[in-house]
């Protein structure tokens, strides 16, 4: 026992993990710990011991990992990992189908069951063996590559290509319906890829709950439009404003925490404003949603076949087109568009000033920064709140999108997409976040006939990628201002 | 004429260990004021007192610079160095190893940047009244590098300089922050004899034309007696004696606390070339 301890701080490691233990329990008892049954008699809350209690053992041992690997002792997380393994196969594999965790292992075969279990394992190791590596100080970060001359010539060219080809899209001859779709999806996942990447890439806080903030924007512009008939257009700057004040207000007590500690909590409230959404149910109508969301209209004019009911035109007979339901399609691309551009350029523009600066100083040392002046919570607080903001933007286009929303779509496994998008792009890379994206996004729907293997395959890209590109599909950093010019002085 | 700081009766205490034992001592304007001691004598702890991350068990921190009086326990961290302007370097160089040279003296500009950015909205509409900021802020960068010379890295991640060039880019970057008071917990620590003269060079130049206290941790004795108005010794977190660099080096306390008990024949020596003295000058 000792040798596996090794090089390890007994106390700080039981502190620690009995910090992650408590906070779990407290949110995991509240969220997922109590069950709404309806019996005859009434609605009854019934208590569900054992998912706290897996919950519970789940991150005690994981934050044991996480810890050990910082502090470089390599035995502790193997064997955690192999507990860990244990839990889940025990019940699994020996056919016990009815457990809580069967979601885990969806599989009528063994053999995929297996295989299901082996990918996420692989992809946990590869991360923990990068979390070790970045652990490590200078040297790893300081081998982060700036780009050449020529390089940056050429992601510039490709960048611009990309933007000029996406305007192009819906009225080229490959445009159709479907695609357009498509890629309307992904434009918003991208969005919020470039949004999160300010608050995971630049400042490096870990958040798993930024769908959140996605939910804000998309119920705020919902519930505007439901209680006061406003446009999309009056509610879109709303939305953003109060997904950013919420990031805020639910930021200050959680700042002050740090790595997996923030990343719990985050978990937390994402996971508490969906359970408010379902359970307000006179004002968010619950788990039925809210349908008949307005869509967008072009300035003014609305997009549908026949004139609105108290005259005046439509889109169609404006421009004297005959109607077509492609115009809409291609409109809400083109604001989608339009709006994550705006994000990109809000983010490489505000990397440069000093706020920016902050942001990435913050990610590499809290405690120099505290020493040069900077108030560590101010500075976080914009990262969470202008995220945030960009969220509520998606989300109440989104809304607009949709027409119809409900809380189902803001589910925790959304918050570990936009989070995988981000990282394997590779953290802080505006680029890198369109093609992972596009690969994450855009290829499960293409094959959205082989339904639940898409995951499978969600999976084995991930692994690939991991394997391929340990730190994302694009990692270089070029510095925010220079003394040089590029290419002499080096 | 009030002292810059004046520590009095500091005392730090973790649970049963009292890392600093009721400290006092004055340190003044345009001085080096070095605080040396054996290892875990508390010279970091009283550091980490002075600039707010930690909380003092007792005792009265106060500085009185040109930006006023302030009593620096009632601070939290970040205003410490903000408002009263006590900046600090750490014993285990903390610099921002991923980003460049010149970011990591343009963070230091933070608070003042902030303000010329308009809290970023004057910045991100490019108003030429923040460009004038920024380009202020580049031209006091660039003097510290050309003074550091680190001008022509100034665009390498600063984990990639030599260990000694990042010793300089740390003090660079607190001055960046434009103190009163500077405090550099063992600048001369891993360099060598020509980086640690340069230093010498450094502290003493920026005493001078810069006019602002500076507090010194450090073990280098060549560095110690070489630019020190005044020193403080601390021993097992206790003051055991404070005066010029000629009063310290013939204290027997100093002696004592440095090679404990003494062999009175064979000692003269060894403490010679501990504390880099001449042996003809006992
Ligand atoms: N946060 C802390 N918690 C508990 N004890 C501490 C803490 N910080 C320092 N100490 C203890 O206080 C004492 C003084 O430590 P300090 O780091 O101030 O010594 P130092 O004089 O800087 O030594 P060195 O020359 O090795 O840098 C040591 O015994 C140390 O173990
Ligand atoms: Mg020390």
């Amino acid at each position: 026992m000792t040798g596996l301890l090794a090089g390890l701080d007994g106390g700080k490691l039981l502190r620690h993990v009995l910090g992650a233990v408590l906070i779990t329990f407290l949110m995991t008892s509240l969220i997922v710990g109590l069950e709404l049954v309806a019996t005859q008699t009434g609605l009854s809350l019934r208590p569900r011991y054992h998912i706290v209690l897996y919950c519970v053992v789940v991150v005690a041992l994981g934050s044991a990992a996480v810890f050990a690997l910082v502090e470089r002792s390599w035995r502790l997380p193997m064997l955690v990992g192999v507990v860990l393994a244990a839990l889940l196969l025990v019940p699994l594999l020996t056919g016990n189908l009815d457990s809580d965790l069967a979601f885990l292992l969806p599989f009528p075969v063994a053999p995929l069951n297996w295989l299901a279990l082996f990918l996420p394992a692989f992809i946990l190791m590869r991360a923990g063996q990068l979390a070790y590596a970045s652990a490590r100080p200078p040297a790893a970060a300081a081998r982060r590559r700036e780009l050449s001359r020529t390089g940056k010539l050429i992601s510039m060219g490709l960048g611009l290509l990309l933007i000029l080809a996406a305007f192009a899209f819906p009225v080229s001859p490959w445009g159709s319906r479907q695609l357009v779709d498509i890629l309307t999806i992904v434009l918003i996942y991208i969005m919020l890829g470039w949004g999160l990447n300010i608050v995971v890439g630049l400042a490096g806080l870990l958040d798993l709950g930024y769908v959140a903030f996605y939910a804000v924007g998309a119920y705020s512009y919902a519930l505007l439009s439901e209680y006061f008939g406003w446009s999309f257009w009056v509610c879109l700057p709303l939305a953003g404003l109060f997904a950013a004040s919420f990031g805020i207000v639910l930021g200050f007590p959680v700042l002050r925490l740090r790595g997996d500690y923030l990343a719990i909590v985050t978990l937390g409230f994402g996971e508490i404003i969906r359970v408010v959404l379902i359970n307000w149910y006179e004002f968010t109508g619950g788990p039925d949603g809210i349908g008949g969301i307005p869509r967008p209209s072009f300035f003014g004019l609305p997009f549908q076949a026949n004139a609105p009911k108290g005259g005046g035109e439509t889109f169609a007979s404006f421009f004297g087109l005959s109607f077509d339901p492609y115009h809409r399609i291609a409109f809400l691309y083109y604001v989608i568009l339009v709006l994550a551009l705006f994000t990109n350029w809000f983010t490489i523009r505000i990397r440069k000033l000093p706020i920016g600066r902050a942001w990435e100083a913050l990610r590499e040392d809290e405690i120099a920064c505290r020493a040069l002046g900077l108030n560590p919570t101010n500075v976080k607080l914009a990262a969470f709140g202008i995220g945030a903001m960009f969220a509520g933007f998606a989300g109440s286009f989104f809304a607009a999108r949709q027409g119809f929303i409900s809380p189902e779509s803001f589910v925790f496994i959304e918050s570990a997409v936009i989070l995988s998008i981000v990282v394997l792009g590779g953290l802080g890379s505006q680029l890198g976040i369109v093609f992972s994206a596009a690969i994450l996004i855009g290829l499960p729907e293409f094959f959205r006939e082989l339904e639940d293997y898409r995951m499978l395959a969600f999976g084995l890209v991930m692994v690939l990628i991991m394997i391929w590109k340990p730190t994302g599909l694009v990692s270089h950093r070029d510095p925010t201002i220079r003394l040089h010019p590029r290419g002499d002085g080096r | 004429m009030t002292p810059l700081l004046t520590v009095e009766h500091l005392t730090m205490r973790f649970g049963g260990l009292v890392a600093v034992d009721d400290v006092s001592f004055t340190a003044e304007q345009s001085q080096i004021t070095s605080i040396i001691g054996p290892n875990g004598a508390g010279k970091t702890t009283m550091f980490n007192c002075l600039t707010g991350f930690y909380q003092p068990t007792t005792g009265q921190l106060t500085l009185a610079g040109e930006r006023g009086d302030f009593l620096l326990e009632r601070l939290d961290g970040h205003r410490i160095v903000r408002d009263a302007g006590v900046a600090r370097t750490f014993q285990n160089i903390r610099l921002f190893t991923g980003m460049s040279v010149l970011e990591n003296l343009m963070v230091a500009q933070h608070t003042e940047q902030m303000r010329a950015s308009g809290w970023s909205m004057k910045g991100l509409l490019g108003l030429p009244s923040y460009r004038r900021a920024e380009e202020e802020a580049v031209h006091l960068a660039r003097s510290w590098l050309d003074r550091i010379n680190l001008t022509d890295k100034a665009d390498w991640p600063a984990g990639a300089l030599a260990y000694g060039d990042q010793r300089r880019l740390e003090i660079a970057r607190a001055m960046c922050t434009k103190p009163v008071l500077l405090c550099l917990d063992e600048p001369a620590a891993g360099l060598n004899h020509t980086e640690s003269h340069e230093l010498n060079d450094l502290l003493r130049w920026i005493k001078e034309i810069h006019g602002i206290g500076i507090l010194l941790i450090e073990h280098d004795m060549s560095v110690v007696m070489g630019i020190s108005d005044k020193i403080v010794v601390l021993d097992y977190g206790k003051k055991i004696a404070e005066g010029t660099p000629a009063e310290i080096r013939d204290d027997p306390r100093v002696i004592k606390a440095y090679l404990g008990e003494p062999e009175e024949e064979d000692l003269p020596d060894i403490v010679a070339a501990d504390l880099d003295l001449d042996p003809g000058a006992r």
